[in-house]
């Protein structure tokens, strides 16, 4: 087995490092989408492979959707969706490259030459249940914060994305009439 | 496999991705290189907790903390997107630029 898990995990890091690249490598805005959602769904199975079974298919499943998503938003905003001209969208590539390339070394480093404790603790028998009663138990107000947090992101997703929605037609106080659009049309209400 | 492994991964996808969010122009783009980055620190934490904390369940909760943000930068984004196209009909960050007036 751990010879097993050494080969997934190279095979798994290469896949996710060389998907990542390909993202600002393709000319097509779908086929790096697509890329991304590959190095991504290869950071879910570095996940799982860590023991973490719930977070990484939580991370394999939330990341197939959000980017089966953004393939959409791809196609609705993008000058080059299906990549059939040579596109470059940068601005100052060789800045981002160098600071990019910068944090990297640091990182890795200080990933290679930190002095990481040795010895380890004992891994837990069910990780996805230490994880629940954490949640549910010392970490209520970490969920209940994300709750918010995800609930005032809805809000803020659709109100941002709402092009004309009642407080346009009808006043701040919704009492103005007739409604104010830009096209008379219906019943006026 | 090795902490130091998984490290080094987290460091080289936290690289790609700051290097997309700097140097793209895409606003979009720039999203994704802010999720690869993410990608990156949830590789990192979920090692961390293996190899250091396994017995506290703290780790799992920091991983799940930045799984969420990734979601909401997303939806977020996609929305400010949406607005912004509106507005002014641009969807690079060079166009977008009222804030610095």
């Amino acid at each position: 087995m751990p010879v097993l898990d050494e080969v997934l995990f190279v095979v798994l890091a290469l896949l996710a490092v060389g998907g990542a690249v390909m993202v600002f490598r393709f000319d097509s805005m779908a086929r790096a989408t697509y890329a991304l959602l590959t190095a991504l769904l290869c950071v879910g199975g570095e996940v799982l492979l860590l023991g973490l079974d719930y977070l990484g298919v939580v991370i394999v499943l939330m990341m197939t959707i959000e980017m089966a998503l953004m393939a959409v938003f791809m196609v609705m905003y993008m000058m080059n969706p299906a990549g059939l001209v040579p596109m470059s969208m940068v601005h100052n590539p060789r800045l981002a490259l160098a600071v990019a390339g910068t944090v990297f070394a640091a990182l890795t480093v200080g990933a290679v030459l930190a002095p990481w404790p040795v010895g380890r603790a004992r891994q837990p028998v069910d990780p996805t249940r230490e994880l629940g009663r954490a949640l549910m138990g010392p970490q209520m107000l970490t969920m209940m914060t994300l709750g918010m947090a995800l609930f005032a992101t809805i809000v803020v997703s659709v109100v941002l994305a709402t092009p004309r929605g009642r407080y346009q037609r009808f006043g701040d106080d919704l009492r103005s009439r007739p409604a104010d659009d830009p096209l008379p049309a219906g019943t006026r209400r | 496999m090795s902490l130091e492994a998984f490290a080094v991964l987290a460091a080289a996808l936290f690289g790609v991705g700051l290097h997309g969010a700097l140097g793209q122009r895409s606003v979009v783009m720039l999203m994704m290189g802010l999720e690869l980055m993410l990608g990156g620190v949830v590789v990192g934490a979920a090692a961390v907790r293996h190899y250091l904390t396994p017995d506290v369940a703290e780790g799992q909760v920091l991983v799940l903390l930045v799984v969420t943000a990734m979601a909401v930068e997303m939806a977020v984004g996609f929305a400010v997107v949406t607005a912004l196209f509106r507005a002014r009909d641009v969807d690079t960050t060079d166009l977008a630029a009222e804030l610095r007036r």
